[in-house]
């Protein structure tokens, strides 16, 4: 799905969250290439100009969740929870752990040994970073979320410095791991599942 | 007058960083309407403006992060009903519908609770609002809910005897309780935390800075007219760890769990000494560093600590730090490690002493410099020839500075 149509798709269910109309989602899904720019991001850490970027073919989008920089593509799991912090631990920290805890059990099914690095957000492998977390919150109603590398194109990441770090990134093909996004969205979503502790429905894909 | 304070997004967190304003002062806002943005850890949140009425002052700019709690602006409320029926449509001739009201605020407690301190106030019958919390912000927390539960302690032998009544107050007190600051409740966790986790070590060396010594007192005078600033030992210090930590890559690891990580950049963390508290801002490459960019980054590092003007990432992703008590005149400390780092290294007080060398005695410039290693990675020996090796950079210095 295009980002700026998941953009407008995450603001419908957001409004609708927030007055209490919908239970909580989790909405999983790939982009095409994209570039976005966090709030507190630093247009420095994009290493090309957007007109290298739209050569290449990449689309660029400032928004207004947390975090820095970051690439989405296709062979890329996007999840974007948008889940009332009310209704579960009214914890901004624990929330964000809870995603990553998501993301390492996912991983840990997979055979891969994934965990924190403390003070940095997102789910690391060794030291290279194989998933990204970024979150929007208003009204305790959370938005955007975290992108797992499982077949990404690694090379488009040389666009930009990851969440302003200069560690390296991995994805799970290439840890030797070979999986569809399918398949590691019907994994990952039964962890959420069991993390966040509420039922899950039908999933969303685009 | 409503103050609009930072709000506590969370168990864990205790201060947040301000980065947007979405009103101007004397901008007009609705309750709930959202006032401003913050961001804590790589979460961005919206904080709806507690009250009707005009911003009147704006007390914590752009970039700034505070404890919560904190004041951050204020809002002038009788703005809202003294020039006009402010709450109805200010044009009743138009046909359009008036804008629906904004949803009731949920109630929400000064200091949210914990679902757990929740669940035991109700299996506990315990009425909350009649605690006093020692959590952040007042907040109540589990202890506080627990030491409540204790003293009003054997409810099975005796149930109808009263709680205790609490003492009555002193004529005269002899103690006075202050909570503790955002940041003092951070040190003491890290503190606790990573001597609770590391093996610690600490192990001395004596280090003839005599050539160091002469090589600063030489340069002191052209550096200050160079650079501005004036040139301290610490960055020779720096250098001479940098050097070290590349023969011995291990010493700049940091351990999670059972895995070793290994870090290809040498970021040096220098504690910095605040009023009331310390804070580790990070020289980043700083094997890349000349000494006069060395002593740039922790002068200007150290002064943006100081008026608390540093970014959260420049005191993050540090491999290995340094202490300098030396400048208050300590001779030798056994500091505790930054976690997830696997040594510090203290300096000591530079000090002309009495030396034997080839059986004479010699006035020396002479350091203690102390290391302590988490000896679950580093074993004695590493720790050692690290230290040598720091030692030699230092007693053979010949580099220019200037």
């Amino acid at each position: 799905m295009d980002y700026g149509a998941a953009l407008e798709l995450q603001r419908q269910i957001v409004a609708e969250r927030q007055q209490g109309l919908i239970p909580d989602q989790l909405l999983l899904l790939e982009h095409p290439h994209v570039i976005t720019l966090g709030r507190n991001g630093h247009a420095a850490n994009l290493l090309a100009s957007a007109e290298v970027l739209s050569r290449a073919g990449i689309a660029y989008y400032p928004t207004d969740r947390g975090g820095d920089v970051t690439y989405h593509g296709p062979g890329q799991l996007v999840g974007y929870p948008i889940v009332d912090l009310r209704e579960w631990k009214r914890d901004v920290g624990a929330y964000v752990r809870a995603v990553e805890q998501t993301l390492i059990d996912t991983l840990s099914d997979y055979g891969i040994s994934a965990g924190r690095i403390p003070k940095l957000t997102g789910v690391w492998v060794d030291d290279r970073k194989i998933a990204a977390i970024g979150v929007h919150i208003g009204r305790w109603v959370t938005s955007h979320g975290f992108a797992l590398n499982v077949s990404t194109d690694l090379s488009y990441f040389q666009y930009i410095v990851p969440c302003g770090l200069t560690k390296p990134v991995t994805s799970m093909a290439a840890l030797g791991v070979v999986a569809s996004l399918q398949e590691v969205g019907q994994t990952l979503a039964a962890h959420f599942g069991r993390v966040f502790d509420c039922e899950m429905g039908e999933l969303i894909h685009d | 007058m409503t103050d609009v304070v930072m709000p506590q997004m969370g168990e864990s967190i205790v201060e947040g960083t301000l980065t947007k304003w979405l009103k101007k002062p004397g901008e007009r806002i609705q309750r709930d309407e959202p006032l401003f943005e913050i961001s804590t850890d790589k979460v961005d949140t919206e904080i709806p403006s507690p009250a009707a009425g005009v911003l009147s002052e704006i007390l914590v700019e752009e970039g700034k992060t505070v404890g919560i709690n904190t004041v951050v602006a204020r809002i002038e409320e009788s703005a809202a009903v003294a020039p006009g029926p402010e709450g109805t449509p200010l044009s009743p001739v138009s046909s359009e519908l008036p804008a629906a009201p904004p949803p009731p605020p949920p109630p929400e407690p000064s200091a949210p609770l914990s679902p757990l301190v929740r669940k035991l106030a109700r299996e506990h019958n315990l009425d909350l609002t009649q605690m006093q919390g020692t959590g952040a912000g007042g907040r109540i927390t589990k202890q506080d809910v627990e030491a409540r539960l204790a003293q009003a302690a054997p409810p099975p032998a005796a149930p109808a005897m009263p709680a205790a009544p609490p003492l009555p107050p002193a004529a005269a007190p002899r103690t006075r309780i202050e909570p503790l600051s955002p940041m003092r409740i951070k040190i003491a966790e890290h503190m606790v935390l990573s001597k609770r986790t590391s093996a610690h070590v600490t192990t001395i060396h004596r280090v003839d800075m005599t050539k160091v010594a002469k090589m600063r007192e030489r340069s002191k005078a052209g550096f200050q007219a160079a650079y501005g600033f004036s040139l301290t030992y610490l960055p020779f210090l720096t250098r001479a760890a940098a050097v070290a930590l590349r023969h011995f890559p291990l010493l700049n690891a940091s351990l999670d769990g059972n895995n070793i990580i290994h870090h290809n950049e040498i970021n040096i963390g220098i504690a910095v000494a605040l009023e009331n508290g310390l804070i580790v801002p990070v020289v980043r490459a700083a094997d890349e560093k000349t000494v006069a960019g060395l002593q740039r980054a922790i002068v200007d590092l150290a002064t943006r600590a100081r008026t608390r003007q540093l970014k959260p990432d420049e005191v993050q992703g540090g491999t290995f730090s340094i202490t300098n008590f030396g400048s208050y005149g300590s001779l030798v400390g056994t500091p505790i490690i930054n976690q997830p780092q696997v040594a510090i290294m203290g300096v000591g007080t530079v000090e002309k002493t009495p030396v034997v060398i080839d059986d004479a005695i010699a006035i020396r410039s002479i350091c203690l410099l102390s290391l302590s290693f988490d000896h679950r990675l580093i074993d004695g020996a590493l720790a050692d020839q690290f230290m040598s090796k720091v030692k030699q950079v230092l007693e053979g210095w010949s580099e220019e500075v200037l």
